[in-house]
Order: C-alpha cells, then structure tokens, then sequence
C-alpha cells in the first residue's frame, strides 16, 4: 500500500510543516515503506482485547484546587522572540 | 588510576575522606572533558564556570560533613553528564534541535533537581537525536558523538552523548533518557551499564516529551553499583507528575547481592534471531552459562508477540510525537521564521526548525491518528501493546528477570543506516517491548566482538523490579572484568 503524493501533502498540512518537493518524494517512499511493514498488525487477532494507552493503572489523578507559586511572566516570557506589553505576540489570526 | 577513570562511588570515597576535593575532582574533568571532546563530540554545552561553583559548594559540604561526623550523599561533588532533552536552568536545552538553538529552560528537570540537592556537579549537556527520535545521534542538528572505541562508528542513541562521555571518562556517570531503548542501546554499543527504570519510577517533570506513555529517565554508569546509587535519588513521586509512581523508593543498594543461587532467568527464545551477528549470542549465552554456574536456575521461555513489538512500537511513539511536538510553533520558545502570517509561520518554523527524522516520525505519528486510519493503526496498535504486556505479565509468573542481548549488532559506522530508516528502526527490535509494557530494564557490559566493539547484555525485571536486575547484573559483574575495560583513548 503507497501513499500518494496528495496524501502526503495533506499530512504535512495537519501536522503543519512546509515541506519541500524532494521531501515530499522521499516521505512518500520512506512512509508507504514504514506502513507496509506496519501492516502485519492487520493479520493479528485482537478481538475482544483492550486497548493498552497506559501501563499505568492510575485513572484521574486530582489535587487540591488551590493557587500556587508559577512563573513570574518576564521569566516565561524570556524565550520568545516577538512579545509587547508583558504578552506574546502573533501575527493577525483572522484573515486567512 | 586518574581521576576522570572513577566511578561514582570510589570519587565518593575519596571526596568523603578529604583525599581530592570535589573542585580539583571537577577541574580534572574538564580538563580530560576538553581533550577529548574534538574527537568524541559527547556535549553539545560545557558548563565550566557553573560547575566550577557547584565544585566550590560541594567543598564546603563536604568539609562540614567531615568537621560536624555525618554522613553525604555519595553524589556530593561527582560531576555528571546530563542529556540535553532533560531541563537544566542556566544552560541552554536544546534537545539536539536547530528549531530550540538558544533555548534557556526557566525551571529544572525534577531528577536534575534531586541531584543538584545532593550537590552533585552539571559539567554540561551531553548530544542527542534529535527531540531523542534516533539510535546514533546521527539525527543531531549539530553533531554526531562519535564512539570512544572506535570513532568511526556511532555511540548509539539517543542518549548517545551520554552513553560515550561516560565509557570514554568525560564525565563520572551521567543520565539519559529511554523511549523505546534511548539509554540500553548507547550503554551496549559504548561498554557501560544503562538503566531504564520502569515506568512511573522517575519523574518525568522538565523532560521535554517525545512519548509520553514511553518516555522515562534513565541512568549511564560505569558499574551496577554507580546505577543504583543514582537510581535512589531520582526515584520516587513528583506532584508535577501525576504518572510518576506513589510507592517507596528502596535503597537499591540493599539489592547488591553477589549471590544469584535459586535466581529464575528466563531466556526469551525469540530473542535469538536470524541475521544477529553471531559474536553477541556467543558472548550473551556465555554470560547466561556464568550465572547458572553461579548457581541461577536459567529455563527457555517464549514471549509469542515480540515480532510485533517493532510495527507497534513505530505507531505508538510517532503518534504521541506528533501530538507532543505541536507545541514547538515558534510563539514561546524556538526560532521564529516569521513572515507576517501565523499559518505560515507555524509551517516555516517547523518545516524549517524540525530535522529529516523528527519530521518523518511526526508525518507517520500524524497518518495514525488522522481520521479514517485511527482503528486500522493506533487503535489496533494499541491492542497489540495488551498482549505483549500480557507475553510479559506470563513469563514474570514463573522467573524472576529475563536476559537477552541488548542489540542484535555492536555499533555501526556512522553514515552506514541514515538513508534507511527501516533498518535503523530494527536495530532496536530487542529494546521496545520494555518501554511499551512499562518494565524495567538494564544493559550490562558482557564481552567484545572481533573488533573490540563492546556487547550489551540486556536484563529485564517486572515493573518496579529494580532489585531483581541490579542483583542479578551485580552478581555478574562481580564475577567478570567487562566493566573494567575502557577504550583506549
């Protein structure tokens, strides 16, 4: 099973990465190849069998809704390149 | 012997008593660390001045521990290695990533926390793949680490800085982390122990996530005793993170008995496979033969759904990477590539800040989970992982630890597998299934290849069954020289 070209550019757009031609081509080679051999998990017998998301047998794991200390906003701000007035800045969102 | 040859717990001794001090301790690691690294390429960030004055506040402990009669941790003034996908404050984190450059995390990775509480040195961070998406560190954005044994071939990855740092002195031990064989396939491939602890052991808090249901902090040490003493201070729960376990830790070094007589070993059959280069059977079963001479009951089981365990494993990780990785859109952190529009730059920044592998893993991770093919893949994935925890839960009924060897291979030429990621991926066949049924697991030194390429034993306990494998793995090492050997560099 091969994935088409049209497919791979609508992966990359969910995934939102700009890809270029030469990327395209490869990742459709290299991912039909990785999903061919993933696909001897279609012959195994899983009826009736659950899911595994977590190894762990924890559910929910709740604490006291209480307010505590977080990081003072010029520290969580440090790391961005576009920011005003203690915010992060984005270009407008609306116009596309 | 020199200084940067230690292990975590002879430095302890010798720091303790006052015979080296943790600054001259340090400085000799530098030293060694700068020497080497041009050939090695271990660190992505040296961090001298800050470790100079970490040394300089373990002197002091050290000496008031000394003048007041109590006890230190056996980590106060050891200079370790940390992995440049755990959070450090004051060093930059960039996770082997071009798109995190310059990156300075604003809070502490919570098992590099509990280490810097027991005033143990940071000399920098040690190289990955990419986000830890690799097994040479060849999908490093800046560098590949090369083998200390022969540097033509990798160190192994992810945690392939780490792994060579430790076996080629650049650090006393350090730490790593492993999503599906990140820290026992480096630790087989350079000669030294590699710990994963099962999942839930270690905190988790300031590890930048790669699979999250996977992903655990992992120690590289040049003896078992070393992988037990780090293991006791970064065990244990973590409010911050709501999977790590809320059980005891024990002291690991209880379990460091050299006595494996009535000791269960279970030797997976299909753990012996096909195309294996035949250096690393011969050395493991002889290592199996060691510890039944020694008095362990060793039996053949079967674990049916190991082949699997790869296809699993190859959806499951891509499908957390991609929801993961989606926060690195250029707004807090990362290089911007900005260009006026949002969209387009959430596809720039990515398209252009991300490396050939991470990308292809987060495009897979994405098909799997997209709609239409969420049954077909993750899904069916998913249910595959019950039985292959179940293969486990069986054969744990019945024996106490399981062996097999770390990886079908010793390590490869840098540059032989990178245009092939399938078989890349199978380099790991013998390493998955621990992390996706959540077990322990532990690679040891057990012999050499023609070559004097190091070979990894791997040995494998229930979840939560450190005990088991650091008593069986110390058993052996204290009936063996492997661990011993260091690369002649």
């Amino acid at each position: 099973m091969g994935l088409t070209i049209q497919e791979v550019e609508h992966i990359a757009e969910l995934a939102k990465l700009r890809l270029t031609a030469e990327e395209k081509t490869r990742y459709r080679e290299q991912l039909s190849a990785i999903l061919d051999y993933a696909n001897c998990l279609q012959a195994v017998d899983t009826t009736g069998i659950p899911q595994t998301a977590t190894v762990l047998p924890l559910k929910n794991v709740m604490r006291e809704d209480k307010q505590q200390p977080s990081l003072p906003p010029d520290v969580a701000l440090a790391n961005a390149q576009e920011k005003e007035n203690g915010f992060f800045r984005v270009p407008p969102i609306l116009d596309e | 012997m020199e200084l940067h040859q230690l292990t975590v717990h002879e430095a302890a001794a010798l720091l303790q008593s006052g015979a080296i001090s943790a600054r001259a301790l340090t400085d000799a690691q530098l030293v060694r660390l700068r020497a080497l690294q041009p050939d090695v390429k271990a660190y992505l960030h040296v961090a001298e001045k800050q470790a100079r004055r970490q040394a300089e506040e373990a002197d002091e402990v050290l000496s008031a521990a000394r003048r007041d009669g109590v006890l230190v941790s056996p980590l106060t003034g050891v200079p370790l290695g940390i992995k440049d996908v755990l959070s450090l404050a004051g060093q930059p984190t960039t996770c082997g990533s071009r798109l995190l450059k310059g990156y300075m995390p604003p809070y502490t990775a919570t098992a590099v926390e509990k280490l810097a509480r027991e005033h143990a040195i940071f000399l920098g961070k040690t190289n990955t793949d990419e986000f830890a998406m690799g097994s040479s560190t060849e999908n490093s954005a800046y560098f590949t680490t090369h083998n200390p044994w022969d540097l033509t071939r990798v160190p192994g990855g992810s945690s392939g800085g780490s792994a060579a740092a430790v076996a080629a002195g650049m650090a006393i031990a350090a730490l790593g982390t492993d999503t599906g064989g990140s820290v026992r396939q480096p630790a087989a491939l350079c000669g030294v122990v590699g710990l994963k602890p099962s999942y839930g052991r270690v905190s988790r808090y300031g590890l930048v996530a790669f699979g999250s249901s996977l992903d655990q902090v992992g120690t590289l040490t040049k003896d078992v005793t070393d992988a037990a003493l780090l293991l006791k201070v970064i065990a244990g729960h973590d409010p911050h993170d709501s999977t790590s376990l809320d059980v005891p830790v024990p002291d690991y070094r209880q379990a460091l008995n050299p006595d494996v007589r009535g000791v269960r070993i279970g030797v997976p059959k299909e753990y012996f496979v096909d195309g294996m280069q035949p250096a690393v059977e011969k050395a493991v079963r002889e290592a199996i033969a060691q510890l039944a001479r020694m008095g362990a009951e060793v039996e053949e089981i079967s674990l049916p759904n190991t082949e699997y365990a790869l296809p699993v494993y190859y959806l499951i990780a891509p499908a957390e990477a991609s929801a993961n990785l989606a926060r690195f859109d250029g707004i807090r952190y990362g290089q911007l590539v900005e260009t006026g529009n949002m969209w387009k730059n959430f596809r720039e920044t990515r398209g252009q800040g991300f490396g050939p592998e991470v990308k292809r893993r987060i495009m897979l991770g994405t098909y799997a989970l997209s709609a239409g093919y969420y049954d077909a893949y993750y899904l069916k994935a998913g249910q595959v992982r019950t039985m292959i925890k179940a293969d486990f839960e069986r054969a744990f009924a019945d024996v106490d630890v399981i062996i097999t060897p770390t990886t079908p291979k010793t390590a490869f030429k840098i540059g032989e597998r990178i245009d092939d990621p399938l078989s890349m991926y199978l380099g790991d066949i013998f390493t998955l299934s621990v992390n996706l049924a959540g077990l322990c697991g532990l690679s040891l030194p057990c012999g050499f290849d023609e070559n004097k390429l190091p070979i990894g034993m791997q040995i494998l306990g229930p979840s939560l069954g450190e005990e088991k494998i650091l008593h069986v793995a110390y058993a052996y090492e204290q009936a063996t020289t492997w661990h011993r050997q260091r690369p002649d560099i």
